[in-house]
């Protein structure tokens, strides 16, 4: 061997070495951060601890939902070397296929555990702790679920939770969540999601390759999410809860003195129990699409010809306004003709002669157009929007709609048209282009019963304060009063009559279709309205009830007012009783954790 | 019976032996640190008291190695080798699996890997033909050479399937021919020629790979494909060394061995534990131990006093660049995962024991470069 070829191998070996050196300079010097950072990654695990999301309770502390553990398998397909398909299939009661589809799918990350099951119940649990050992990489998680005891009862107003939607997980109120955090999604619990949730936990613990985990590193304790407390009385809601039959429609009570939303329910609901178990595409398209709409709040989103029930506002209105003297007397024929059109009253042979009173006892509609002739659209307007009729009340918990109080401006610009008189008749009965949702003629109601107060509506307990008065004379709410007494007492109203309290209402019944049209069906049915306070001395409630198609106010919606109005009072006046036991809802919790 | 001359402690090659000594001491330090259990107070797994247990049945053959002169290896170098390929048959028909391979044979308790003495029979045998007269003198290789100690071993490893040590055979039999000095231009016809056939017969030899080959090679292409599956060795060996950083997180201090994020850590791999503890510098020390002992062999065979002499100790020297070569590369993710191991370094008896015997006769060459006359061995 020549020293040629030694001094050729030398080169080659010093060409080795210097690319073998830059090489481990490169990793060890100039990329060094990075592996550095991966290499953390590789031993640090961090561990989510969920808080436990906070309760939400009705004003007299009855919880409205429930934290309960729900437990789910997983394995983590890197730790399972040989794996026992069909006993594993069999231990968790799924498919040996399906199992096999769920371990081999494609896109999954590495190192990510796959959930097999979820929901298990206590005696699978049981099962399958016991037999771990024979199937390494399986592992049980605990998360906590959310149930709702009430089932549909409240749902609109309690909402539901589900996961963070796609697309989403980058807004920053979500960004320091686990992407499969469990989030408010419709109601309080989307409204209030914030407080209700809490904040999560850390556990930074050092794993091995396998995932075993060696030590905790460090350890973040959770911090429970806050409790709210709704204004509502659970007890009005449970009573109501089949009132409305297969009926739409919505139920909105607040307290006159406060604002606070003593009732929110509207029809029909859906159980959110099924959100929070997750819910399929079908399902949801189910929901949506359904004609009757389920997931409308109609409370805050439905807008309607209050009829009858606006003329409370046309009332207070000419009497604030001195256009009528309350004794006054209109004749009612059945029926006002104006420039060749009869405007006809609901009682086709009229009511004779009418004052006032007996005309809102017995919703008089010629009185109410002479009434709404002598004041003018615009005067009306002035009236019925310091009530907050045509904006939102601003509740927040879903988008709102804000009803529509027309005048001659509005009439100009969206119709192109001047405003005629028979305009003002038809506004002057609610009916025509005024159109209100259930919360605002809760409100009007509300404020008829407090003297004039408009509160802005809030769902929160002992969360109010008065953001405008309707200065109105002592003389109009007293006469307004005593005539919505009547309506239930004697007139229209008169299936809102409680054993109770004395209740002061107004009934509404907005005509679909004219009556000479002779369709029939339930689309061409009128919707019924009733407006209500009680007691009529010293109100404590006011409502609202709104029935979609439900035919006349007086026939279907009273009856609810009445039901909302005992189940409000029936516990006060019961509580001076030992004799009479539990309330409703807590006996249906009882079922419901019974079984 | 053994003459012993004092001139064999004088001319000793205390360097080589230092550095092999030194190597070994570094492996079975960085044994202990990346088997050491991850949970406080766990059982340590014994590897590094077995390797130390293998260095000292290796340090004992080596000095009987030494004892003799090389002479003996040259005379019996043919038997050596035909037993070399008995071995590899017999490991075919009646091999152990490991790790998808089948490398080992058991006698008894104790298992040996055939293949890590076949490298130096095949050393000793291929030197002694190139030498001898059999193989047609300068410039020519003869037919049943080439089937003798290309074709046929290769076949032997191929089957079995060892990657490494079909890379080591091919290179050394390029490198002795070279060393030899036979026709460059024959043996570049030869590779030419088989660089030519290699789409043809890098088919044949893409299906004779195992299953698990296939993915190495191509986590090697693209580590990022899967990088919990086939690339996840390649990338975490990476993350390994790269988090040294330059000093190193310093010894007993590494994660990724002990918490088992590497595989082979103490194998195949064990050189990214060690950059992982001592950084750039700790690498670079190393680097220098192994240059050393590579020029050092380098120099021995230019100092050979005869050709065998001369041919085995490039051929060792060749031997231990290659795997040097190999198994860095691999760590540092240059080269495809073919599971060679760092001589000396790695966990491992019998590669620990035949690296000494190939030391031992390197040595052996180099302390002997001045008897001009062939002692009696026996």
């Amino acid at each position: 061997m020549n020293l040629r070829v030694v001094q050729v191998s030398m080169l080659l070996m010093g060409l080795v070495f210097s690319i073998l050196l830059f090489r481990i300079f490169q990793l060890q010097v100039f990329d060094s951060d990075r592996y550095k950072r991966l290499a953390e990654e590789n031993r640090f695990r961090i561990v989510k601890i969920p808080a436990p999301r906070g309760i939400i309770y009705d004003r007299n502390g009855i919880p409205l939902v429930e934290n309960v553990p729900n437990f789910s398998i997983s394995i983590m397909p890197e730790n399972v070397s040989v794996l026992d398909l069909d006993a594993l299939a069999a231990l968790l009661g799924i498919q040996t296929q399906k199992l096999q589809e769920k371990l081999l799918r494609k896109d999954k990350s590495p190192f990510v555990p796959i959930k097999l099951k979820q929901g298990l119940e206590f005696r699978e649990l049981a099962g399958i702790e016991a037999r771990r050992s024979d199937f390494p990489g399986l592992f049980i998680e605990t998360e906590i679920g959310r149930e709702y005891p009430l089932g549909k009862v409240a749902a609109h107003l309690i909402g539901y939770l589900g996961r963070i939607p796609q697309g989403q997980e980058n807004n920053p109120d979500f960004r320091k969540l686990p992407p499969d955090a469990m989030i408010g999604q419709w109601g309080i619990e989307k409204f209030h999601d914030a407080d209700l949730r809490g904040t999560a936990g850390e556990r930074v613990i050092e794993v091995n390759a396998i995932g075993r985990e060696l030590r905790i590193i460090r350890q973040r304790a959770p911090i429970a999410g806050k409790d709210v407390h709704l204004s509502v009385d659970i007890g009005i809601q449970m009573a109501i809860e089949h009132s409305f039959g297969e009926k739409a429609g919505a139920l909105i009570a607040m307290n006159p003195e406060s604002g606070e939303i003593l009732a929110f329910e509207s029809f029909p609901s859906f159980d959110p129990n099924a959100f929070a178990q997750g819910i399929s595409g079908a399902e949801w398209k189910l929901l949506t699409e359904s004609k009757k709409k389920p997931m409308l709040n109609r409370v805050l989103q439905s807008q309607y010809p209050p009829g009858s029930t606006f003329k409370i506002v046309t009332a207070i209105a000419a009497l604030e306004e001195g256009v009528v003297d309350p004794a006054m007397r209109v004749t009612c024929t059945g029926g006002l003709s104006h420039g060749g059109r009869t405007f006809g009253c609901w009682k086709k042979g009229g009511h004779g002669a009418m004052d006032m009173h007996s005309a809102l006892v017995h919703s008089c509609d010629v009185y109410f157009y002479e009434i709404g002739k002598r004041l003018g659209i615009d005067k009306m307007h002035k009236y019925a929007t310091a009530f907050g009729i045509g904006k939102e009340t601003g509740l927040g918990l879903i988008k709102e709609r804000p009803g529509l109080m027309p005048n001659t401006e509005w009439k100009k610009e969206a119709r192109k048209s001047p405003w005629y008189l028979g305009d003002t008749f038809i506004s002057a009965i609610g009916q025509g282009a005024v159109t209100t949702t259930p919360i605002q003629m809760a409100q009007v109601m509300a404020s008829v019963a407090n003297g004039g107060k408009i509160y802005k509506p809030t769902l929160i307990k002992g969360d109010f304060s008065p953001v405008a008065t309707v200065e109105l004379k002592p003389d109009t709410i007293r006469r307004i009063r005593a005539a919505l007494h009547d309506v239930v007492a004697v007139g229209t109203g008169n299936n809102a009559m409680s054993s109770l309290v004395p209740v002061g209402g107004k009934t509404g019944t907005v005509q679909v279709v004219g009556k000479s049209s002779g369709l029939t069906g339930e689309k061409y049915m009128d919707h019924a309205w009733f407006v209500a306070f009680a007691p009529t001395d010293r109100p404590e409630i006011a409502l609202a009830v709104f029935v979609e198609h439900g035919g006349g106010g007086g026939a279907v919606a009273a009856p609810i007012a009445k039901t909302a109005i005992n189940a409000y009072f029936g516990p006060r006046k019961r509580s001076a009783d030992p004799e009479i036991p539990l309330k409703p809802v807590q006996k249906k919790r009882q079922e419901a954790t019974g079984d | 019976m053994i003459k012993f001359d004092r001139r064999l402690i004088k001319s000793f090659d205390w360097l080589t032996f230092g550095i092999i000594v030194t190597l070994t001491i570094i492996g079975i330090m960085t044994i202990a640190s990346a088997t050491r259990p991850a949970i406080d107070g766990a059982d340590r797994p014994d590897f590094y008291l077995k390797q130390i247990v293998w260095l000292c049945v290796s340090l004992c053959a080596f000095f009987i190695i030494i004892a003799f002169d090389y002479v003996w290896l040259q005379r019996f170098a043919y038997i050596f080798y035909g037993i070399g390929l008995v071995l590899l048959l017999v490991v075919l028909v009646a091999g152990k699996t490991s790790l998808g391979a089948q490398r080992w044979i058991s006698i008894g308790p104790l298992t040996f890997q055939p293949s890590e003495f076949f490298r130096l029979a095949f050393v000793a045998g291929f030197s002694a033909y190139l030498t001898s007269g059999v193989a047609g003198g300068l410039g020519r290789l003869t037919w049943p050479g080439v089937f003798f100690f290309a074709v046929l071993p290769m076949a032997l490893i191929v089957k079995q399937p060892d990657l490494g040590t079909a890379i080591l055979l091919l290179s050394l039999f390029v490198v002795l021919c070279l060393a030899k000095g036979l026709s460059r231009k024959l043996i570049a016809g030869v590779l030419v020629l088989g660089i030519i056939a290699l789409p043809f017969f890098g088919h044949i030899f893409w299906e004779g790979l195992k299953e698990y080959q296939k993915n190495r090679l191509v986590a090697f292409l693209d580590p990022d494909v899967d990088p919990s599956g086939i690339g996840y060795q390649i990338n975490q060996s990476k993350i390994t060394i790269g988090s040294g950083g330059f000093a190193g997180k310093g010894y007993m201090q590494g994660t990724q061995g002990p918490l088992r994020f590497l595989p082979e850590k103490h194998t195949d791999f064990i050189f990214a534990v060690f950059a992982e503890e001592w950084g750039f510098l700790g690498s670079f020390v190393l680097m220098a131990l192994y240059l050393m002992l590579f020029l050092r062999g380098l120099d021995t065979a230019l100092k050979a006093k005869d050709d065998y002499g001369r041919l085995v100790a490039t051929g060792i020297t060749a031997m231990f660049f290659v795997y040097f070569t190999v198994n860095i590369s691999m760590t540092l993710g240059m080269m495809p995962v073919v599971g060679v191991p760092l001589p000396f370094v790695s966990y491992g008896g019998t590669a620990l024991l035949s690296n000494f015997i190939a030391a031992g006769i390197l040595i052996c060459i180099r302390t002997r470069r001045f008897e001009l006359f062939y002692p009696h061995i026996w």
